[in-house]
């Protein structure tokens, strides 16, 4: 079998999970998403092994490895979406903005800026 | 490890079999990146997963096959499914699951896409991999995990055990924060 | 004798500054009787007396000897001359020297009499006043930048102290700078000033680079081309122009009235005025040999006389009357000059100052009494002020030229000088007519002024209050001994100055100046007999708006010169505030809105922040696998 096979179908599920987890609103989508990206690394991972004949089975162990990995992953993401949720009633994840900055700056006449105090 | 590369056509019925494996895969994984449904997109993930894993059989990945039918399609989707329950989410359509941030996400993913399957293509163009049957069965797998690979497989699983106490910490609302 | 010179000019300055800075230190007690601090009266007195003592002590060391030549020559022959030090400035040097001629030691004396006798005439003059301290010690910088103008051996030296003249005389001008048309008038004269003594350096680099020293008696004593002589001196001339308000840069001194009556006194009727024809006469040799500058000097002091004179005639401020007759006076100085008479001009100048301070100071006295500048709120003081009354007579006879007094005989040699003048025949047949009416026309005003202020009904009002400035409430009284003292002194040189009979007495010409004199005094006692009440100056008809406004000639530069430059100003002001704070700000602006969209990628959405941290390792992995 051609390797390139293989390879270009993670690649395309890797993709397709990249645009998942930019896309999507949900956080539990996003966790989907995820999963789909660590799925196409698990194929790649599996098809080298596979063309490598790799005597330790380094690529089907570590594929393993992740696969527990992303059952923890999953688990403790639940965890958090599911905390969020309780203090915010929602799991959108473009409406939790706590990163940006709490105010702006406005520039006042005299051309000082002046920080607002912000309560 | 190079062997001759034979051509590309006629495809071998492994490669078939394979190709129409990974489209399936492909398709429903884009099916859950876009369906309106949050509980379909689940179930879409398991046709998903599902396709992987006969990929993996005819990779000849035996045990990585059922590890992921088992783990995957038994464990992961089960989880997502009580999680969408626990956050109340709306069961039937619902038209605001992508948000507006859709434009950049398809242009980013398809270029990852186009730089990923360039850079493959041209890399491994040539390399051709026989199948032997019975490579990745449970028992070489087996005591190569447990003679090789034990330490690492020793501190997974108290990484582990590590993420079963934080989602436990996490999850529970009578562990309060100090 | 160098040391006494140089004691001379540095004790008014160690004066003016402990003035300055001990005047208030620790209080101290505020004299009873003048209303303003003991301290700063004695700081102001006592210098200028001791300089007016070592003046005296230096004419009597400079008497001793014979010499010829002119006047000052044979009074005062012994002559001195001394360095302090020579400041090498890489092309000519500068040498920090006094000189000591006969015409200083004159002049000096002018000076430190004059400067002494408003020193004591300002501590009543300015009772009560707050800001009296600062005042006596710019008079006594003043009178100390004047010494140096007199006894400096240097031109770039005396251009020292004729600079710090002129920020006296901004500073002493703008003394009550509350009120806005005295700042204004304080700055229109020190920039007018400014401009003619941009002339007057560029004359003293032309003068110094020629002779390869600005050394006043190596200039003199120097081979010169007649070209670069002219050239020098009509650059010098800007500058004495300006300094003496001659046409056409007089029109400061008029408007410089807005300074304390002493102040009109010292700086802008009897020694800075006259420091520029002091520096003709000093430099008289170059003006000699320059006849182009002598004929430009005599026009402009041709018009000068005559029109100041007109505009004094038909002027209702006393102060500034005597203004304008100081630049009629002055032009007589120029007159003198232009017509190669210095003798007659330095006698001109020395009873001028003498007769010309009385006039102020009794101006001063009588507008301290009224409270007013205005004449048609003065009349009949007569019976009131005595004093005043006689010896502001004896001023104003000075002022026509009536013997006995000693304009009579200054004014006589002017016009003499001008009839024999050694000039082109057109200016000088210009020079000769002007200075014989303007004759009959200083006749005119002199006793319109005299009729004005002293005889008629009594117009004077009790203000209610006080005014900044000139006005005190009428009392009835006459002024304080400190302000009479000086004002009957000064009358003594007024009344006697010319009996000492340096320029022979033209006869024939003295008595066509008397009867002309007589002639325009009789034209207006004949009017103002028939109408007590009315203004002589309706004499002039319809030329008294033209007069009164001095001929629109601050019109005319308001129009031609200010307005474009306040334009300009406006217009340069226009340019920074859009053009260069513009962009100062603008950058501001710009960077303050690059930021506002550049912060629009810090919303707060993690998946923004994902997606560019994706893009950016795209396009690394892209650029790793193009160019690498």
């Amino acid at each position: 079998m051609h390797v390139v096979y293989p390879a270009v179908i993670s690649a395309l599920l890797f993709s397709v999970g990249v645009y998942g987890v930019l896309a999507r609103r949900n956080a539990i989508l996003v966790l989907m998403s995820v999963e789909l990206m660590l799925n196409a690394v698990n194929l790649n991972l599996v098809a080298f092994d596979v063309w490598l004949r790799d005597q330790l089975h380094g690529g089907q162990v570590l594929t393993l490895f992740v696969i527990v990995i992303a059952a923890a992953e999953v688990g403790l993401g639940l965890a958090i979406v599911l905390a969020v949720f309780r203090t915010r009633r929602t799991v959108d994840v473009d409406r939790l903005r706590d990163l940006a900055e709490p105010d702006f700056p406005q520039p006042s006449p005299n051309g000082q800026a002046k920080v607002r105090e912000s309560s | 490890m190079n062997f001759a590369s034979p051509a590309f056509w006629p495809p071998t019925t492994q490669e078939i079999v394979f190709l129409l494996l990974g489209v399936i895969a492909v398709g429903s994984a884009v099916l859950v990146v876009t369906t309106r449904q949050l509980v379909h997109a689940a179930l879409w993930l398991v046709v998903s997963f599902g396709a992987l894993a006969g990929g993996y059989l005819v990779l000849t990945a035996e045990f990585v096959a059922w590890v992921q039918i088992l783990i995957y399609v038994g464990a992961i989707v089960v989880l997502l499914l009580f999680g969408i329950m626990l956050t109340r989410a709306p069961i039937g359509r619902s038209a605001d699951l992508d948000s507006g941030n859709q434009i950049a996400a398809l242009v980013v993913g398809v270029a990852t896409a186009g730089v990923l399957v360039s850079v493959l293509v041209a890399g491994f163009r040539h390399a051709y991999m026989p199948l032997t049957p019975g490579a990745g069965a449970a028992k070489p797998l087996g005591s190569s995990i447990f003679r090789t690979w034990v330490l690492p497989f020793e501190a997974l699983s108290v990484l582990l055990l590590a993420a079963l106490i934080g989602a436990i910490v996490l999850s529970r609302t009578d562990i309060r924060g100090r | 004798m160098i040391t006494i010179a140089a004691l001379i000019v540095l004790l008014p300055f160690l004066g003016a500054a402990g003035g300055l800075l001990l005047s208030r230190v620790g209080g101290g007690p505020i004299s009873a009787r003048a209303g303003v601090p003991t301290r700063a009266i004695w700081f102001a007195i006592l210098p200028t007396a001791g300089s007016a003592l070592l003046t005296v002590w230096l004419a009597v060391q400079a008497a001793k000897g014979d010499g010829t030549g002119a006047f000052w020559d044979s009074w005062f022959p012994a002559e001195a001359s001394g360095q302090l030090t020579v400041v090498d400035t890489g092309a000519v040097p500068i040498s920090v020297g006094l000189a000591v001629t006969g015409l200083s030691v004159l002049v000096g004396i002018l000076v430190v009499v004059v400067a002494l006798g408003v020193q004591v005439y300002s501590v009543g003059y300015l009772h009560g006043d707050s800001r009296y301290p600062s005042y006596s010690a710019f008079i006594s910088l003043f009178t100390s930048a004047m010494l140096l103008v007199v006894y400096s051996g240097d031109l770039l030296v005396l251009y020292v102290g004729w600079e710090v003249m002129g920020l006296c005389s901004y500073l002493l001008i703008g003394h009550w700078w509350e009120e806005k048309a005295n700042s204004r008038s304080a700055v229109k004269a020190f920039l007018v000033t400014r401009l003619g003594d941009v002339g007057f350096l560029f004359g003293i680099f032309t003068l110094g680079m020629a002779a390869k020293s600005f050394r006043i008696s190596d200039i003199l004593a120097a081979q010169l081309p007649t070209a670069t002589v002219v050239t020098a001196t009509l650059l010098l001339l800007a500058g004495v122009a300006g300094k003496s308000a001659q046409v056409p840069l007089h029109t400061w001194l008029p408007d410089a009235m807005a300074g304390p009556t002493p102040i009109s006194a010292l700086i802008h009727a009897a020694t800075m005025v006259a420091a520029g024809i002091f520096i003709v006469a000093r430099l008289y040799p170059l003006f000699l040999a320059a006849q182009p500058t002598r004929d430009v000097l005599a026009v402009s002091a041709a018009l000068g006389m005559l029109g100041a004179a007109l505009a004094a005639l038909a002027q209702d401020d006393l102060k500034r009357v005597l203004a304008y007759s100081t630049i009629s006076q002055l032009a007589y100085m120029a007159a003198a000059l232009a017509a190669g008479s210095d003798e007659a001009a330095i006698f001109h100048l020395t009873t001028h100052g003498a007769f010309k301070a009385l006039l102020f100071l009794c101006a001063g006295a009588v507008i301290h009494h009224v409270g007013s500048n205005l004449m048609s709120r003065m009349g009949g003081l007569r019976a009131a002020m005595p004093l005043t009354f006689v010896t502001m007579t004896i001023g104003f006879a000075a002022l026509m030229g009536l013997p006995p007094a000693s304009g009579f005989f200054s004014k006589d040699a002017v016009i003499a000088a001008v009839e024999h003048a050694r000039l082109t025949d057109a200016a000088q047949l210009l020079l000769y007519a002007s200075a014989l009416v303007t004759v009959g026309v200083t006749g005119a005003y002199a006793t319109r002024a005299w009729l004005r202020t002293f005889f008629g009904p009594t117009q004077v009002e009790a203000l209610p209050e006080p005014e900044p400035g000139t006005a005190h409430v009428f009392d009835g009284r006459e002024a304080p001994p400190s302000m009479l003292w000086p004002i009957g002194i000064l009358a003594i040189p007024a009344l006697a100055l010319g009996w000492t009979s340096v320029v022979e007495l033209d006869l024939g010409s003295a008595a066509i100046d008397l009867v002309i004199a007589l002639l325009g005094a009789g034209v207006v006692y004949a009017f103002w007999r028939s109408a007590p009440t009315r203004d002589p100056a309706r004499l002039l008809g319809p030329f008294y708006g033209p007069c009164a406004r001095a001929f629109y000639l601050d019109t005319v530069y308001a129009m031609v010169f200010v307005r474009p430059v306040l334009w300009l100003a406006q217009g340069v002001v226009h340019t920074d505030a859009t053009l260069v704070d513009g962009a100062v700000r603008g950058s501001g602006r710009a960077t303050l809105g690059l930021s506002r969209f550049v912060r629009l990628a810090q919303n707060g959405n993690a998946q923004l922040y994902v997606t560019g941290l994706l893009a950016g390792v795209l396009l690394i992995a892209v650029g790793a696998v193009v160019l690498g």
